[in-house]
């Protein structure tokens, strides 16, 4: 009928009937059934053939994906430029990595029976108290969630309430991703200190190094960012997402109409820093290590870049930055290592100055807000 | 003490008790009284002695010279500055002085600042949506739907405001005389009783100024309303009724002839000529 003709619906369910979502979801199923189907069904040495170092590469470009959609919902959406979303991705990391390192068991070097390896190198009698649980995996992957979502709510209580907002937060966002980074950096902290957590063995009883696992991980990535992918765009196309806007554009008369800001602010934070959580919880098995550098400022500004190359508010742009993005820095770092951050610099520019909306402005029938604006308004 | 008074006083059925529909209580006419009221800010009486009564349903126009006290007076009734004498009833119930700034707004009382904001990337639509009364918890507001009555209120706004070709337009397309309509389509959304208009023409074209007038008669009846103005011509062309205000308190009340013949006010607006007044 209109273009509300789908805000009459269960709010989880509009995604599904948008146009650029069901383009989205049909894109990213056909990207998973083919790899799929190139790496298993195809024999080893046809040209065709996706590798098993593929698959993880792509699984890992997914997690990325998931990371820049969780970004785009904050900054895209809330006009809350985080830079620090690297330590959301960074903790729900670490939760993992604690479970597959008490996954290790006795197989370890040392070969003790609880203690991670380099608990034992430090000379520690006992688990601290917060690696109890997470041999567990359901409690390990409900730390993926609460852990940064925790942090997000706490840090975002106490700089929504006395709003804080733009450059300030911004700013305030990169001293706790740079203030944890020193932080795990140290050894007394119970994460391994500057080696992180590695030498991972098994997930859930898989072998990590088997390639079926690998692939299993890539499926699971993809089917993360789609879940993640459908709530965050649920939430943008509800009423919620709309007052999100209000709030970005002119945050005081939000405030006026009688939307409680700072609430609103602080629900999509902590979602969003969940997100995160889950992408870095998906992003360890497959690189098999993680360690203090995730929560170093500059990867928090890499990803924004992502988003702002792939094109801010709009969800699936920030998919297409992280992936492009990504693959270029895999091309690039093999090829000439030195140059990459020049090429990074240099793409950014370009597309700031030629493509003001990003890589998704290129889109055809793309529309700065397509969702909510059909071109005929029929009555 | 009183409260203990309160309590024991049978004669009457408690606000609680009372239904919520009818809580402002305009059976005794006005719905808005201003008795006395005074502030000073630093000494300067910004509002001195200021009585005011307006009725339900009249679109009242307020004209005064600058710092006669227009944007004080509007400050004291949605409760953003607190008077140091005197009281402000809204209805015979509600004494506005002892509410907060939330509260008289929630009660009905809308105020329209002098500078349009709305929603710039929202379409008209949208921006009537968000400033509709409704639950703006985080939970409701997520699992909103836009119900067909819903929808069918705000389609009403928008015929009222001469919207309605625009509506799925962003708001930043808008002109100016478009926002403010939209803004005080804004503040329909949320069923007022009164409306506090601040100088709603500022800035406008011709045509625009008669879209406006035409609306804010339109409006009056259904609800109060009170246009702070200082164009001349404008308020001539909708006020039934006219205060002028000068150094904080009422310099005359009436028709607009009356008062454009008034010598005091002829006096006041000296060094402006007859004309601007006549």
């Amino acid at each position: 009928m209109s273009l509300h003709s789908t805000s009459g619906r269960f709010w989880l369910a509009r995604p599904f009937h948008e146009r650029a979502t069901q383009i989205f979801l049909g894109v990213l199923l056909a990207a998973l059934v083919i790899v799929t189907v190139l790496h298993v069904a195809l024999p080893r040495g046809h040209a065709l053939h996706v590798n098993a170092y593929t698959v993880n590469l792509f699984g890992k470009y997914l997690s990325y994906a998931l990371l820049a959609v969780a970004v785009d919902l904050v900054w895209g959406y809330l006009g809350i430029l985080s830079l620090g979303h690297g330590a959301f991705f960074a903790i729900g990391g670490y939760a993992m990595g604690m479970y597959l390192m008490r996954q290790i068991g006795e197989r370890g070097t040392y070969g003790h029976p609880v203690l991670p390896d380099f608990m034992v190198f430090l000379n520690w009698e006992s688990l601290p108290w917060y690696w109890h649980g997470f041999d567990m995996a359901w409690f390990a992957f409900a730390m993926v969630l609460l852990a940064p979502g925790l942090l997000a709510l706490v840090f975002g209580f106490l700089a929504f309430r006395s709003r804080v907002t733009g450059v300030y937060l911004s700013i305030i966002t990169q001293a706790l991703t740079f203030a944890l980074m020193l932080a795990f950096f140290r050894n007394e902290m119970g994460f391994g200190g500057n080696n992180g957590l590695t030498d991972f063995r098994e997930i859930l009883g898989f072998n990590l190094r088997s390639s079926d696992t690998r692939l299993g991980l890539f499926i699971a990535s993809g089917v993360a960012l789609a879940l993640g992918y459908i709530l965050c765009r649920a939430i943008v196309t509800s009423k919620l997402g709309r007052v999100c806007v209000a709030t970005r554009d002119a945050e005081a008369r939000t405030r006026f109409i009688g939307y409680r800001v700072e609430r609103f602010q602080l629900f999509v934070f902590v979602v969003s820093a969940m997100l995160a959580g889950v992408a870095g919880a998906l992003y360890v098995p497959q690189v098999g290590i993680i360690n203090p550098s995730e929560f170093s400022p500059l990867f928090s500004i890499e990803i924004v870049l992502w988003v702002a190359l792939g094109g801010r508010a709009t969800l699936y742009g920030a998919v297409i930055g992280a992936i492009l993005v990504n693959y270029a820095k895999t091309v690039f770092t093999g090829v000439m290592p030195d140059a990459w951050l020049f090429a990074l610099g240099g793409l950014f520019v370009l597309v700031t100055v030629l493509l003001p909306r990003g890589v998704a402005g290129l889109l055809p029938g793309f529309t700065r807000r397509a969702d909510h604006q059909p071109k005929e308004a029929s009555a | 003490m009183s409260l203990l008074q309160e309590i024991r006083t049978r004669d009457r059925v408690f606000d609680f008790m009372t239904p919520r529909a009818s809580r402002v209580d305009v059976r005794h006419g006005p719905i808005l009284y201003l008795e006395d009221v005074t502030v000073s800010f630093d000494g300067f009486k910004a509002i001195d002695k200021l009585n005011l009564t307006i009725d339900d349903g009249e679109l009242r126009c307020i004209i005064g010279p600058n710092g006669a006290g227009k944007t004080t007076m509007m400050d004291i009734i949605t409760g953003k500055t607190r008077p140091d004498a005197g009281s402000v009833w809204f209805g015979s119930r509600h004494n506005l002085l002892q509410m907060t700034e939330p509260e008289i707004a929630s009660l009905g009382v809308g105020r329209k600042f002098q500078k349009p904001t709305v929603f710039e990337a929202l379409s008209v639509f949208e921006n009537l949506e968000l400033a509709m009364a409704a639950d703006k918890r985080i939970f409701p507001t997520l699992t909103a739907r836009l119900t067909g009555e819903i929808q069918d209120r705000i389609e009403e706004v928008l015929e009222t405001i001469g919207l309605t070709g625009l509506r799925f337009q962003p708001a930043g397309i808008l002109s100016h005389g478009q926002k403010q309509w939209l803004e005080i389509g804004m503040l329909l959304m949320q069923r007022p009783r009164l409306l506090l208009v601040d100088e709603p023409v500022a800035g406008m074209t011709e045509q625009e100024m008669e879209r406006t007038a035409e609306l804010l008669t339109s409006l009056a009846g259904k609800q109060s309303v009170v246009v702070v103005e200082h164009d001349m011509g404008f308020v001539r062309s909708i006020a039934r009724q006219v205060t002028v205000l000068h150094q904080g308190s009422v310099l005359a009340e009436g028709s607009m002839d009356q008062v454009s013949n008034d010598p005091k006010v002829v006096e006041v607006y000296l060094g402006a000529d007859d004309e601007e007044i006549a």
